[in-house]
């Protein structure tokens, strides 16, 4: 009796916010309450003001003493700029004497086919043939398409960001684990800094260390540690206790309980925690191409400015199969766990190390063979092969032929879809969306829900953001919907028909390998620049949790429950919808939630081609390097991000309380 | 069973939930009833122990009567909420941190329930970390390890990983390296209850040759009275935290402390626990040349006497089978009584209906 009733309560306020949206601005005339329309530029509180005040001053003036905060900046990008350095030389640039254009080459970067054996020795070393021509096949396609110099760079940066993200993030997590207070601080600081849209951290960084890739790494570093923080810090909880007091008993001290007990009994979720490094680095230095990382991202970037689609498509295409072959590599790293059988000491070293022979083998000679015949070294630039002009023409072929077509789909989403939904969010006004996310939190969760709901739709309203945000909250919900429309029967389909989830797990997994960037590459030369464009591209990166987590609550239902339903005569589509969905709404619900957060993630790359919401604030604030501008847009679509979260965890809950007490009652 | 104990433990205390060291000091005599009133859960109370040089030492109970937090009071695995710990004479709740570590790489050694492996190291390598965690070099931890490793009859697969073996063989890598140190007091938190019964038959003889070979100080604890009789000197017994007795097992059987134990020991064959001399008829000692009836010259009976010490269960067979009464004669080859066959009988398928 209670749902029914609850349903009628909200469809009701539903129904009254649409009136009221579409009628609120010629009410507001009428009554002359325009400030409940639009907020008053007047009451806006300068709050990004005093944070570019704050950071100007930490910039400039800000000295702890003995050296001023610039100089820490300074210290700080000189220790991660040598080994960047290095790395890169020996990658892509070579050893070079002099500056600028006097640069004489002393040393010529590792050759590509020494770069080849090396990435087959470590497929071959982490599980088997297979792997090594996976990745060898994958390198070779950077080389034979000509996007070898620029892989070799972004691989550069993630070589170099890896290991500091894996470093700092096992340090930060162990002292969670060690100090339940530090644990209790970091918590909602990672949450925040994994809400926070990634370019609203380039901004301050850009400011302290300047256009490069230096700033690109510390962005990369920062965007890809949290995971690990969290990772290090469950596994050690998760390490067996009998364990932990059998080293205590064996009389390690605190130092040794750590490093050779806890650490290398949880050695397989951490290599997880490294995989996901790996893969948000890679991730990163491809966004942080705008900021000076150079390499495959900068080409896309560079690309989609020009117009010139079939070099964004290579390169895009160039991002995705490094993706794949530096994925494949570390998750076989990670499942490889101390499986080898020790080698007895007594044969020789060559016999011992077969694999590191043969590239060093390959290394001396292809480099001394590559001083007289440059094939060696280089991948010859006459032999590469190009795509693009293939693309092109596809592209302006089917722009050419199909422009009626694509045009037409595109005004009918525009017009019969996106615009009432926009309209509809721009027209209630911002008292009443306030009422209404604090009426969402107090009815899901409590008051303190409540509270903190509108405390943040109160901090969107008051810095002045809300028109942005409510096209933000549009653009996203519009997206969000039909992801769901989309990934729900998909997931369905993955639960309930075996083949059918083979086929979509493989696309789901590749999907999700794929740094954001790549998503707008063929929407955007299909489509051109603007919001339907940007929906279609959140879409397709925001569908794989949609569709994971529907299978898995769909697939999770207890079979005996199924087998209550047969019994009793349900039909196949009966225990679907009577049966299955219902049970999985839980799970259907965080799934939702995970698209929202990954839908408002790509939301600030998509300002890219030209949306008007809180992404492109904060992509105006990257160009101008406006500190305060950025960070107080970034703040506000964390806190959307919060709200939706919070409201969507505590519904799922609900949800599964509900469900706990009907299966009692059953 | 004289001289000052290994180990002994003075009315230990641990509870767990919040304030609970104050609540102890103000009712330092809280029964369980009070305690689980003031939303504490007794994991042990007021303990009492002392454990000898190379016994046996046997905790049984059943599940949550207290015998894990005991053990780890014990070894300071966990801090007991009250009470006192003496090692060899050492305040054991006085040594510093330092000294702590000192005394469990040297002396402690503890063997556990689900074996404790570490997963990344080989047999070989599980059974000397403690020794590297000692400082000592690689070559003589592993020397000592495949010695030990030798003992337990693992040789052969030293270059194992945990996951490659049986659970058997598992606890036997576990054995093995908390052998390593020779310790002088060896802890085992039932090391044999995640085995199935054959294979822990086979690990309590293993244990019983081991234990015969080296003479160790050990704590046991188990939740298998059979277990706990056939390899304890001396058992206590738990109940709720509490330590409801400490006795031999032929002790607990006869004079059970109160009907708890009886009930424990009920079921227990008692010609299992029981020796030769609680139910022989005594007789003067060094009587031995004009015993009454039976072990006379033309007799020919080979069996002529049984140790004082021995379990009915292992000579019912001899006596049933004799035709007299046997003579009875204790460590020194004195006889001190007789045992008749109508004894054995009565052990054997218990008392008769009271008169
Ligand atoms: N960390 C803890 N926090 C709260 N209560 C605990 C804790 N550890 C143990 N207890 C409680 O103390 C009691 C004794 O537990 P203990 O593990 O010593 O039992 P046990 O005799 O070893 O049982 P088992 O045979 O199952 O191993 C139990 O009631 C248990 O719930
Ligand atoms: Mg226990």
């Amino acid at each position: 009796m209670a749902l029914p009733r609850t349903a009628l309560l909200w469809s009701g306020l539903f129904i009254l916010t649409w009136l009221l949206s579409a009628w609120s601005k010629s009410l507001a005339e009428a009554m002359d309450l325009s400030w409940m329309v639009k907020y008053p530029t007047a009451w806006v509180f300068p709050l990004k003001d005093y944070i570019s005040g704050a950071m100007r001053w930490l910039v400039e003036d800000a000295t702890f003493g003995l050296f001023t905060f610039t100089d820490a900046t300074r210290a700080l990008a000189w220790l991660i700029e040598k080994p960047y350095e290095l790395v890169r030389a020996l990658l892509s640039s070579g050893f070079e004497r002099g500056f600028g254009r006097d640069a004489v080459q002393i040393v010529p970067p590792l050759s590509w086919l020494a770069v080849l054996a090396g990435v087959m020795a470590l497929g071959h070393y982490a599980r088997d043939w297979i792997l090594a021509a996976i990745v060898g096949t994958s390198f070779a396609y950077l080389a034979t398409f000509g996007q070898w110099d620029s892989a070799m760079i972004t691989l550069a940066s993630v070589v170099i960001a890896v290991p500091i993200g894996v470093a700092g993030g096992l340090f930060l997590g162990i002292q969670a684990y060690r100090h339940p207070l530090f644990d209790r601080l970091l918590k909602p600081l990672l949450d925040l800094m994994q809400t926070i849209p990634i370019f609203a951290y380039l901004v301050p960084i850009l400011f302290m260390f300047g256009f490069g890739p230096v700033s690109a790494l510390v962005a990369t570093v920062i965007y890809a540690m949290p995971p690990m923080v969290r990772v290090t810090t469950m596994a050690l909880k998760a390490v067996d206790p009998e364990i932990k007091d059998f080293g205590i008993m064996s009389g390690c001290t605190r130092h040794q309980i750590t490093w050779r007990i806890l650490v290398p009994s949880a050695r397989g979720s951490l290599m997880l925690g490294v995989n996901q490094v790996i893969m948000l680095s890679l991730n990163m230095v491809i966004i942080a191409s705008m900021i000076g990382a150079g390499g495959l991202g900068f080409d896309v970037l560079s690309s989609l400015r020009r117009l010139d689609i079939g070099g964004g498509f290579e390169a895009g295409i160039a991002i995705v199969i490094l993706a794949i072959a530096i994925d494949r590599l570390s998750q076989a790293f990670a499942e490889r766990d101390g499986n080898t059988a020790p080698v007895s000491t007594e044969i020789s070293v060559l016999r011992r190390h077969p694999r590191s022979f043969i590239v060093l083998a390959v290394l001396i000679l292809s480099m001394s063979i590559g001083q007289f015949a440059p094939m060696f070294q280089t991948y010859p630039e006459a032999q590469t092969l190009t795509t693009g002009a293939f693309w092109s023409e596809t592209v302006k072929f089917l722009n050419i032929s199909y422009f009626d077509q694509f045009e037409a789909v595109k005004i009918f989403f525009l017009k019969g879809f996106m615009l009432p939904i926009k309209r509809f969010f721009l027209g209630i006004p911002w008292p009443w969306m306030i009422g209404i996310v604090v009426l969402l939190g107090w009815k899901f969760g409590d008051w303190k829900l409540a509270l903190i709901n509108g405390l943040m739709a109160l901090f969107i309203v008051t810095t002045g953001m809300w028109s942005k945000a409510m096209i933000t909250v549009y653009l996203c919900g519009a997206s969000v919907l039909i992801a769901s429309v989309i990934g729900i029967p998909l997931g369905v389909l993955a639960a309930v028909n075996k083949r059918a989830g083979a086929i979509i797990g493989v696309v789901i997994d590749t999907l999700q390998t794929l740094p954001s960037f790549v998503y707008l590459i063929p929407v955007v030369m299909l489509f051109r620049i603007g919001d339907f464009t940007a929906m279609i591209a959140i879409v397709l990166y925001s569908l794989t949790p949609a569709v994971r987590y529907t299978a898995h609550g769909v697939a999770s239902v207890s079979s005996e429950l199924i087998e209550a339903g047969v019994v009793s005569g349900c039909t196949r589509w009966q225990i679907l919808t009577r049966i299955r969905l219902p049970l999985a709404l839980p799970d259907i619900l965080l799934g939702i939630n995970q698209t929202i957060m990954l839908a408002l993630s790509m939301l600030v790359i998509t300002a890219l081609v030209g949306t008007r919401d809180l992404g492109q604030e904060v992509y105006i604030a990257l160009t101008k390097a406006d500190t305060g501008r950025g960070i107080v847009a970034g703040l506000a679509i964390a806190f959307i991000a919060i709200i939706a979260d919070r409201i969507i965890s505590a519904s799922a809950r609900n949800a599964r309380i509900r469900f706990g007490l009907e299966a009692a009652h059953d | 069973m004289n001289g000052q104990p290994k180990l002994s433990c003075h009315n230990v205390w641990k509870l767990y939930g919040p304030g609970a060291e104050d609540y102890l000091h103000k009712n330092p005599e809280a029964t369980l009833e009070q305690i689980t009133a003031a939303d504490l859960i007794p994991a042990v109370r007021g303990a009492n122990i002392d454990i000898h040089d190379g016994e046996i030492f046997v905790i049984m109970g059943l599940s949550g009567s207290g015998k894990s937090t005991l053990v780890r009071c014990l070894s300071r695995l966990i801090e007991p909420t009250a009470g006192e710990l003496h090692f060899n004479g050492q305040d054991l709740r006085r040594v510093s941190e330092r000294e702590m570590i000192d005394i469990r790489r040297h002396k402690l050694g503890m063997v556990f329930q689900h074996f404790a492996l570490l997963p990344h190291l080989t047999v070989l390598q599980n059974v000397a970390f403690p020794l590297s965690i000692q400082g000592q070099s690689k070559t003589r931890a592993e020397a000592r390890a495949r010695e030990v490793i030798r003992l337990v009859g693992l040789e052969g697969r030293e270059t194992y990983f945990p996951r490659q073996l049986s659970g058997g063989q598992q606890q036997r890598v576990g054995i093995a390296r908390s052998l390593a140190v020779e310790p002088e007091l060896w802890f085992l938190d039932e090391p044999f209850s995640a085995l199935d019964p054959l294979i822990r038959r086979e690990m309590q003889d293993e244990f019983l040759r081991l234990q015969a070979l080296l003479k160790k100080t050990i704590v046991f604890i188990t939740h298998d009275f059979d277990e706990a009789i056939r390899l304890a000197d001396r058992i206590a017994i738990m109940k709720d935290g509490a330590v409801i007795q400490v006795a031999t097992p032929e002790e607990l059987v006869l004079n059970p402390a109160s009907h708890y134990v009886e009930e424990f020991t009920r079921h227990i064959p008692r010609a299992k626990v029981m020796s030769v001399g609680s139910v022989m008829t005594r007789c003067e000692v060094g009587q031995s040349d004009s015993a009454p009836g039976d072990g006379g010259p033309g007799n020919g009976d080979q069996v002529a006497t049984i140790p004082e010490n021995a379990r009915i269960a292992d000579v019912a067979h001899a006596v049933v089978s004799a035709a007299a009464p046997l003579t009875v004669v204790d460590e020194t080859g004195n006889t001190t009584g007789t045992i008749s066959r109508e004894a054995v009988i009565s052990v054997l398928i218990g008392p008769g209906p009271a008169p």
